[in-house]
């Protein structure tokens, strides 16, 4: 492993840089070789780990969702329909549970928030050196096998959301009203002077509150694979320390990864759950 | 962590995800399930009319048979009826031809006492005569005496 010639540190930060394609600080294009020079590339780059992997998971997803859809049947289920089924009425019961406006959109995006990212965390539970060591070997230097561990796909997914929101609060409210919603409260009063005078307040108010909610989707999802990936690495230093410590890192990662598998689950299902309640505030007028 | 392009990348490929799942995956799959839950409903409903329909034939055939046994008691009793009549009738006959053949049978009897006694008469007439005769020792002309001895027979 990668561990022999390299110091922990060294070996963390490895771990945690993307393979990043862009312009060189020289005007040429191409791949990063350290993580300092892809940071260098600013804005104008592309983590290529990061892109293959959240598109393979997805084309995984849609590709068997189309295959069940079209031997779909209203008869007797096979196997795959059935959890299909399965799925798609725990999405559809957690919708209808939180969603109280009529709209085609929520449910699907819903069942693709879930599914989308429960498929990039479970990378997480692939043993944090196979595929960048199996890469490294096919000449690629660095990847990051998680998606979710990059704020760009979580950052990604929260602004699709808030775009949503903002365009079904404007769509169903109205500009005026969105724009009420930001300024006439929580403050107001029956004075219009005292009125004009809250205004600003309101509206630092309610503008932080309308920004937290992507900052703070992504930010926890990207925060809870981000340390859990970190852990991973973690464990895996502990391989070069010795048999006895190696056996222990073992354990310790058996016992990580089981927990994991909640972190996971739990972490796409708040996404989707949160998903559907902003979704829900912008339907609803006050 | 270095935000960049693949945010945008990102973003794009989840709209396109969540317009394929929208678009394949979810509408057949929710629609297979309306289907399903419709025909569960369907035949629940069937079930409910199949139900309703039998206690309506139960009830029908309980009228059928009550109907039957009124036309059944009804050809028995004009059965009865008739057959009492027949034992009448028969009862009827056989005392008018029992009579009939009395009657014959006594002017039978009553022919033959006659025809007995006429000839009785005869005899006695014969006998009388001989007897006379005997007794005379002498021819009696019977042709002669003819009227006596008839006298004498319309006496006995």
């Amino acid at each position: 492993m990668a561990g022999d010639t390299l110091t922990s540190s060294e070996y963390i930060k490895h771990h945690l840089t993307n393979l990043t394609f862009g312009q060189h600080s020289d005007g040429t294009w191409g791949l990063a070789h350290s993580a300092a020079e892809a940071k260098e590339m600013g804005f104008w780059a592309i983590h290529v780990d990061t892109m293959f992997w959240s598109i393979l998971l997805g084309g995984l997803f849609i590709y068997f969702g189309k295959k069940i859809a079209d031997r779909v049947t209203a008869g007797v289920p096979g196997g795959m329909q059935n959890f299909a089924e399965w799925l798609v009425e725990f999405i559809d019961d957690s919708v209808r549970g939180s969603f109280s406006g009529r709209n085609p959109l929520v449910a699907p995006l819903a069942l693709t928030i879930f599914v989308w990212i429960f498929l990039q965390n479970l990378m997480d539970l692939v043993p944090v050196d196979v595929i960048p060591y199996l890469a490294g070997a096919i000449g690629i230097h660095f990847m990051k096998v998680v998606p979710s561990t990059d704020p760009n796909a979580t950052f990604g997914m929260a602004i699709g959301v808030f775009m949503l929101t903002l365009y079904y609060s404007i769509k169903i409210k109205g500009v005026g009203g969105f724009m009420g919603e930001l300024t006439l409260q929580p403050f107001s009063s029956d004075n219009p002077i005292v009125k004009l005078l809250f205004i600003p307040i309101n509206f630092v108010l309610e503008f932080v509150s309308l920004i937290a909610k992507p900052i703070s989707l992504a930010l926890r999802l990207f925060g809870n694979m981000y340390a859990g990936e970190m852990i991973f690495i973690l464990i895996a230093i502990m391989y070069n320390a010795g048999v006895v410590l190696g056996l222990f890192g073992g354990v310790l990662q058996l016992g990580w990864a089981i927990f994991h598998i909640l972190i996971i689950t739990l972490q796409a299902f708040i996404f989707m759950t949160l998903t559907i309640v902003y979704l829900d505030m912008a339907h609803n007028d006050h | 962590m270095n935000i960049n392009l693949t945010l945008i990348g990102q973003l794009l490929s989840f709209a396109v995800f969540v317009w394929f799942t929208m678009k394949f995956v979810w509408t057949p799959i929710m629609g297979a399930l309306d289907t399903r839950r419709k025909e569960i409903a369907d035949g629940l409903a069937a079930a409910e009319h199949g139900q309703h329909e039998q206690e309506l034939a139960k009830e029908r055939a309980k009228e059928a048979i009550r109907e039957a046994k009124g036309q059944a008691a009804e050809i028995i009793n004009q059965a009865q009826k008739r057959a009492s009549e027949i034992v009448d009738e028969s009862k009827g006959n056989a005392r008018s031809e029992s009579e009939r053949i009395l009657a014959a049978a006594q002017a039978e009897i009553e022919q033959e006492t006659n025809r007995a006694r006429e000839q009785l008469r005869q005899q006695v007439a014969e006998l009388a005569v001989l007897g006379a005769s005997k007794i005379l020792r002498k021819e009696i002309d019977a042709a002669a005496h003819k009227d006596i001895v008839e006298q004498l027979a319309q006496q006995i």
